[in-house]
């Protein structure tokens, strides 16, 4: 089960760029794509931790600013070779406003791995 | 439904293709391959060693039967395609299996071509092709028959002969000419090789001609036209190779000496393409492995109906793969009248190199006993590299140009557990066991899978040699690398593009182009904006999100996602009021660390993204703007104190810096510019290993272009002297100009200053005065859109205030 919440419109979101929601389990990177359809990823790199909401937005993927790993916005997944996975969050639009999904119990069990 | 494609022959080429098009289009085809050979696809290149007993057949296997299965490709081994039935679209083979198909790759090789002489079809006569030839050598070796003549003192039959010889048996080369592999050594290197081979018990008969093979049912020897017999157990013809054309003429596709190909790959028959030795592409046909992967590759975008890549045909080079013998070639090494030669011989090591070189550029080059720069002048060749630079010590390697990485080292003699790549702590071992179990082929994928040197590149040239020792060549011959994987044009084409066509949006580059991917990458992004910026000032428009972060948000990201923040300090001066206003804003925003950076500069490091704003509010209020510290753009100009206090200072050094900074600062360049000025010739100021130094004399200026620090240290070549701080002040900005003009987006003025010369550089700046003060006016025209102080902008809040302020708090 997802709680969603109302964090904005799509145009407070550059296209090709991305805005940080602050949760309590962390920080969530919200990506909008050229074409506005718009993803969120825990603003996380699985590398190294990177901020991926600072990363450059092609396509439907964001490369990460400090190494480059390139994962792609729909499921965090990295791009082949590499091999890694950012957690991924639902994400739906109504009349210019953007919703996203946290559920509660993945995410607490997620930021309590991260801490550990 | 999907399309069917068929492949006939399962070499290299064929495979390289299709590995190359299941990679970008995995689900387009449903493929057949037909090979002649009962085997999956093994590595022709590498017989040789098999014939010495050095490696086994499994080790040259590329593609088992497996591969085939996992991939779901219909596989007939040992089935030869008789007939292609053009108008019903099928391929027949000998058995009767038919396969249909939508498109068609011909890749079916080379035979190798027989000498017409009587004899040429006895028992014991054959030639070096495939698997099977290599087991009649070895059979023949094993059943203890003694005298082997290989006919042929190419590539190829000395190979074989080495082969031959490892298992036993007395070997005699004959060959036509006087000297060996003519057609990549000149008469030096030939004499030495047959040196050393005689050496290793080879005999040889040269200047002769085969006229008749002699035996009954079996070979029993071989008579030449001047009447000479020598007895033979075993002959291998080994005298040169024709590309395999007859199932393609009878089909009625077009041949010359190959099959006729157009720069896409493509037959005279639309639907039927071909790839390899068979191809005769603007009239050439290689036998060489490099040529036949770029082949591959352009095939392959055309097959996934990509439809932007060109084949324009192959600049080769040579390795003979016989252990022990050092031996390369490449391009033009017998010169001409208008070509001059530079050699070094030494007969008691055993070493001859020579260059051929025309114009201060590399034409072709032959060594013999020390191959380890090979593939420098290999790539020197292919990327027409002014060469005038370091001509005078060209012969003693890469090693010699001051590389402070790793050149020179040999690759092979390393142990596996020796440390390759630095940057990413991988080891010999690491990538040796990535490209056999990986079956990697490319520095591009080894980078991608192991890292090596996929960070600062210094060790690129010991992760190639590992390649090429494993693989054989297989690097790129193109001289022109695309910009990245979105296009196949190069930087340069890219850029003549925006000027020529007056493009002024990254939008306008991707449809005039036809980029690949609809907004590019990480890697062309930033590129084109920059080419887009300094093309067009004022009019193309700066695009943020195709900026990487760092100069995004004007600050330089650290590894835990906070930000360093460096004001400038114009000409390495600083005063009580800004060293307050930096200790108040450190105290006032908790900032961790405050240092001093090598540029004469403070850093404050660890600032929160959220307090970027306020801090440069409360720098700007003192006085300080933007270091740029985090930009492909001017950096600092570091200066001495010159003749203001110092008592050897010949001129106002500081001064001269403090106006160079203030003329330059805010200027967006290909990769980061660093300058100074010293006061005099002791240099404190460290001139010479900046992009733009200028070191003080009595009477006047010199100054100093293309150095740095950094990953492979290089000092400055000196450009000219000029008497007053204003010609100083005109050649700096002309010089920044030229460099912004037409160095490559991350290419910094030392590789820059390396690839077209420094000659080049003078003609523009020193001989040119016209050309120059151009130059300088062009340069002074842009700043006027560059020298905004991008942190006042975002500290007032009206530019870019999302980047700064989370979008919601939520929970």
């Amino acid at each position: 089960m997802h709680d969603w919440h109302e964090i904005g419109a799509l145009d407070e979101i550059p296209r090709l760029g991305s805005r940080v929601v602050q949760t309590p389990h962390g920080d969530v990177a919200v990506f909008r794509a050229a074409d506005d359809q718009v993803f969120a990823l825990r603003d996380r790199c699985p590398h190294r931790g990177g901020p991926l909401s600072q990363g450059i937005v092609h396509g439907h993927r964001v490369t990460c600013p400090l190494h480059n790993w390139v994962l792609e916005l729909a499921n965090g997944e990295a791009v082949a070779p590499d091999e890694g996975c950012a957690t991924h969050y639902p994400v739906r639009q109504e009349n210019g406003r953007i919703w996203l999904g946290l559920n509660n119990v993945v995410s607490l069990a997620t930021a309590a791995r991260e801490t550990a | 439904m999907r399309e069917k494609l068929v492949l006939v022959g399962n070499g290299m080429a064929g495979m390289r293709t299709l590995e190359e098009l299941l990679t970008i289009a995995p689900d387009k085809y449903e493929i057949t391959v037909f090979g002649a050979e009962p085997y999956g696809n093994y590595n022709r290149i590498l017989l040789s060693p098999v014939l010495a007993g050095e490696k086994t057949v499994d080790q040259i296997m590329i593609n088992d039967l497996d591969w085939y299965a996992e991939r779901g490709i219909t596989l007939h081994a040992g089935k030869e395609v008789v007939t292609i039935n053009r108008a019903r679209r099928q391929v027949i083979a000998a058995d009767d299996t038919m396969a249909p198909y939508d498109r068609l790759l011909l890749a079916t090789g080379s035979q190798p071509f027989m000498i017409p002489i009587p004899g040429n079809d006895l028992s014991g006569v054959i030639t070096f092709r495939d698997i099977q030839d290599v087991h009649a050598m070895l059979d023949a070796a094993r059943a203890g028959k003694k005298h082997a003549v290989v006919i042929g003192g190419g590539l190829l039959g000395l190979e074989a002969a080495n082969g031959l010889m490892k298992q036993g048996m007395e070997v005699t080369v004959v060959h036509l000419l006087d000297v060996l592999m003519e057609r990549q050594l000149d008469i030096e290197a030939a004499a030495m090789l047959r040196a050393s081979l005689e050496e290793r018990g080879l005999r040889f008969l040269m200047g002769a001609q085969t006229v008749a093979i002699l035996g009954e049912e079996r070979v029993k020897g071989v008579r030449f036209k001047d009447g000479l017999e020598i007895a033979a157990d075993l002959v291998v013809m080994a005298v040169g190779i024709r590309p395999n054309t007859d199932l393609a003429k009878q089909s009625g596709i077009h041949c010359e000496r190959g099959i006729v190909v157009n720069d896409t790959m493509q037959t005279y028959d639309p639907r039927v393409y071909a790839v390899g030795e068979c191809v005769q592409h603007r009239g050439q046909t290689y036998g060489l492995v490099a040529p036949l992967w770029e082949q591959a590759r352009v095939c392959a975008n055309h097959l996934a109906s990509y439809g932007i890549s060109l084949y324009r045909g192959s600049v080769t080079s040579t390795k003979l793969k016989v252990t022990g013998i050092d031996l390369f070639s490449a391009g033009n090494f017998s010169g001409g009248s208008d070509c001059d030669e530079i050699v070094l011989r030494d007969q008691a090591r055993g070493v001859y190199k020579k260059l051929v070189i025309k114009d201060n550029r590399v034409q072709g080059a032959v060594m013999y006993g020390d191959t380890i720069d090979g593939n420098w002048y290999f790539q020197l060749l292919r990327e027409n590299t002014d060469v005038s630079g370091f001509r005078d010590s060209i012969l003693f390697g890469q090693a010699h140009l001051g590389d402070a990485g790793h050149g020179g080292n040999n690759v092979l003699a390393m142990a596996d557990e020796a440390e390759i790549c630095g940057c990413n702590g991988v080891c010999k071992g690491a990538i040796v066991k990535a490209i056999t179990t990986q079956k990697l082929f490319t520095l591009e994928e080894v980078r991608a899978h192991t890292k090596a040197s996929a960070s600062c590149g210094s060790c690129t040239g010991l992760v190639e040699q590992l390649l090429t020792a494993m693989l054989g060549d297989y690097s790129k011959t193109s001289k022109e690398k695309p910009l990245c994987p979105c296009t196949e044009y190069s930087h340069d084409h890219v850029r003549k593009t925006i000027r020529e066509q007056h493009l002024t949006s990254l939008r306008a580059v991707f449809d005039f182009l036809e980029w690949k991917t609809p907004d590019g990458c990480h890697s062309c992004r930033p590129a084109l904006n920059f080419y887009l910026i300094a093309t067009w000032p004022g009019e193309a428009r700066d695009d943020g999100q195709s900026r990487f972060i760092n100069e995004r948000v004007h600050a330089n990201i650290q590894k835990d996602g906070t930000y360093s923040v460096v004001p400038r300090m114009w000409g390495g001066l600083t005063n009580p009021k800004e060293l307050r206003a930096i200790a108040d804003v450190a105290d006032k925003f908790q900032i961790p660390t405050v240092k001093v950076t090598g540029g004469q500069r403070i850093d404050l490091l660890g600032v929160k993204k959220e307090d970027l704003p306020k801090v440069w509010a409360d720098l700007n209020a003192a006085g300080m703007v933007s270091g740029h510290a985090y930009g492909k753009s001017l950096r600092t100009v570091k200066t001495c104190v010159g003749s203001d206090w110092c008592r050897f200072g010949t001129q106002d050094s500081t001064g001269l810096g403090v106006k160079l900074e203030k003329m330059t600062w805010g200027s967006w360049t290909p990769h980061k510019f660093k300058m100074a000025v010293s006061g005099c010739p002791r240099n404190c100021a460290e001139a010479t290993i900046k992009d733009f130094g200028v070191v003080c004399v009595d009477s006047g200026y010199e100054l100093h272009v293309g150095g740095n620090g950094g990953i492979k240290l290089r000092g400055t070549e000196l450009l000219c002297k000029v008497a007053t701080e204003e010609e100083a002040m005109e050649y700096a900005g002309a010089f920044m100009q030229l460099y912004r003009e037409e160095g490559r987006y991350l290419e910094r003025t030392a590789p820059w200053l390396e690839r077209v010369g420094l000659a080049y550089v003078k003609q523009h700046l020193v001989e040119d005065g016209e050309g120059r003060k151009a130059l300088h006016q062009r340069f002074l025209d842009s700043q006027q859109y560059a020298q905004v102080d991008p942190w006042a902008e975002r500290a007032s809040g009206r530019v870019d205030a999302h980047e700064f302020q989370p979008l919601r708090q939520v929970g």
